[in-house]
């Protein structure tokens, strides 16, 4: 774990750069944690990123098929938001943790 | 007379059959119990069959040698759980009352779920191993095929047996070796996870053992379609990996009627406590096996130790006390490597697996994440044992608790 300011709020990180407190997060702290990750934020980025948070401050698990059926974005849009691995930028820039794998 | 109701007769349904009469008064209790098939597969032998180690008759025998005397079984389809009427609708206008409920109804393969999965090439390039057509298709295919690009492709989690598809890739490994044919049979993994298995220790053996075998490994890819015309399939990122022979884990689907009867998550798994094993919204509602949606493998080792869980708070509800037994998670998975070997893993919801010896500390027989003959030959006596002990609810040598002792941290 370790403290880092990120738009001017002294957060707590895990080791993986996942923010360990949800409630710490701001728009301008996302803004920030997407520029590192070469994401700049639109505005339907902030409209799933809400969808995101509602749905883990839920205590539901978050999956690519779910995010398809969000009513918000496809998961190829989804995709196209978030390149690469979308489910694990996402996640790391909407402030909350990063979705376990178990099977 | 009170009911119970069990619905399902798989691994998980028919094991509760057997352990629920043998605990319930026959003069107050009527257990019945419902499935829309006869057959009774034991799918762990699926595996097999595409290397024409198993055919169709090793795996099959009718459901109805498995119930005890006692239980009523309806042959029918499951139309809609009325969770508030404390009722079941059956297809053909039945409807069963209970006051309790056992859903046991598993989990099915859903290739329709991926565009052009079940294009031009289904059953003739592209295959699944999880059905008993899907197998034997594939068996066939093998006895002729020349070799090329084999690709096998996990399309989303969760998906039962997990380990399933290694084991896959490691049989094909031996069998194209055995026939002279590996340098022409290119293998690649396809999975959404970021590497060979979830957690760290068991991914690292496996992930070491697919590089050994000459396997390559394509991770995080979630599937988006298959084109059939160009035999490639693309994921939603773009990234395209060509195939001749495509071996497919389709998307794994709870039944129907848990999404109409308003039961289940998005993938039509039933919402359940990981614990109890009770539904979270009704109390005299319990889900084991596949059906459910606790964070723990699809498996039939799962279905088992769960098993003596699900029969203790069942009691506990029944009498009205307060539901005493916890469920841990324990998996228990024989992992098939190739050339008569293989490995096993044994794991919770806190523990990853971990190596050491396995049932008795220090003596094993079986060697965890270690790789063995004799894990191979546990994993045929399996079968046996499945038949003879398991489906018949009879205690068998293993705690269904996972015990510490005996393995290293």
């Amino acid at each position: 774990m370790s403290t880092k300011t990120i738009a001017g709020v002294e957060v707590n990180l895990n080791d993986e750069g996942y923010m360990e407190d949800a409630s710490q997060w701001t728009k301008e702290i996302g803004a920030e944690i997407a520029k590192e990750e070469g994401i700049e934020l639109t505005e339907k980025h902030y409209e799933l990123i809400e969808w995101i948070r509602n749905k883990v401050a839920a205590g539901e698990g978050l999956t690519i098929r779910g995010i398809g059926k969000s009513g918000v974005v496809n998961a190829k849009e989804f995709y196209g938001l978030f390149p690469g691995a979308p489910l694990k930028k996402a996640t790391k820039i909407a402030g909350v943790p990063k979705p376990t794998s178990c099977i | 007379m009170k009911k119970l109701l069990i619905l399902g007769a798989g691994t998980a349904g028919t094991m509760m059959a057997n352990k629920m009469r043998k605990v319930l008064s026959r003069s107050d209790w009527d257990i019945t119990i419902v499935d829309q098939y006869k057959t009774h597969y034991y799918q762990p032998g699926f595996l097999f069959i595409p290397f024409g180690i198993y055919n169709e008759q090793d795996v099959i025998k009718p459901k109805n040698d498995f119930f005890p005397v006692g239980v009523n079984v309806i042959f029918s389809a499951i139309e809609k759980v009325e969770a508030d009427k404390n009722r079941v609708l059956l297809e053909d206008g039945i409807s069963l009352k209970y006051d309790y409920l056992i859903i046991a109804t598993g989990t099915r393969t859903a290739p329709e779920e991926t565009d052009g999965l079940m294009g031009n090439l289904w059953y003739k390039d592209i295959f699944d191993f999880y059905t008993i057509e899907g197998a034997v298709a594939l068996a066939n295919h093998f006895k002729t095929w020349k070799g090329g690009k084999l690709v096998v492709n996990i399309t989303e989690l969760p998906y039962k047996c997990p380990v399933a598809p290694l084991e896959f890739v490691f049989f094909a490994d031996a069998f194209f070796t055995e026939r002279g044919l590996r340098d022409k049979v290119d293998i690649t993994y396809v999975t959404p996870l970021p590497g060979a298995f979830t957690k760290p220790r068991a991914t690292k053996m496996l992930g070491e053992l697919l590089e050994q075998k000459n396997i390559n490994i394509v991770p995080d890819y979630n599937i988006m379609e298959v084109d059939n015309e160009n035999k490639k399939i693309v994921d939603f990122g773009g990234k395209e990996v060509p195939f001749d022979c495509l071996v497919t884990v389709p998307t794994n689907l709870g039944a129907d009627f848990i999404e109409t009867s308003g039961l289940g998550d998005d993938m039509n798994f039933v919402k359940t406590d990981k614990f109890t094993l009770q539904q979270v919204d009704h109390e005299n509602i319990f889900v084991i096996g596949d059906a459910s949606n606790i964070p723990t493998s699809k498996a039939g080792s799962v279905a088992h130790f769960a098993a003596e869980i699900l029969e203790e708070n069942l009691l506990c509800a029944i009498e009205g006390r307060e539901l005493t037994a916890k469920f841990d998670g324990h998996a228990n998975c024989y992992i098939e490597t190739g050339y008569g070997k293989g490995t096993l893993i044994d794991f919770n919801y806190d523990t990853e697996p971990l190596p050491g010896s396995f049932p008795f500390p220090g003596l094993g027989p079986f060697g965890l994440l270690k790789i063995t003959r004799t894990n191979h030959y546990g994993k045929l006596l399996f079968r046996w044992i499945y038949w003879h002990i398991l489906l018949k609810g009879k205690d068998m040598p293993i705690e269904s608790e996972m015990q510490m002792a005996g393995k290293k941290l």
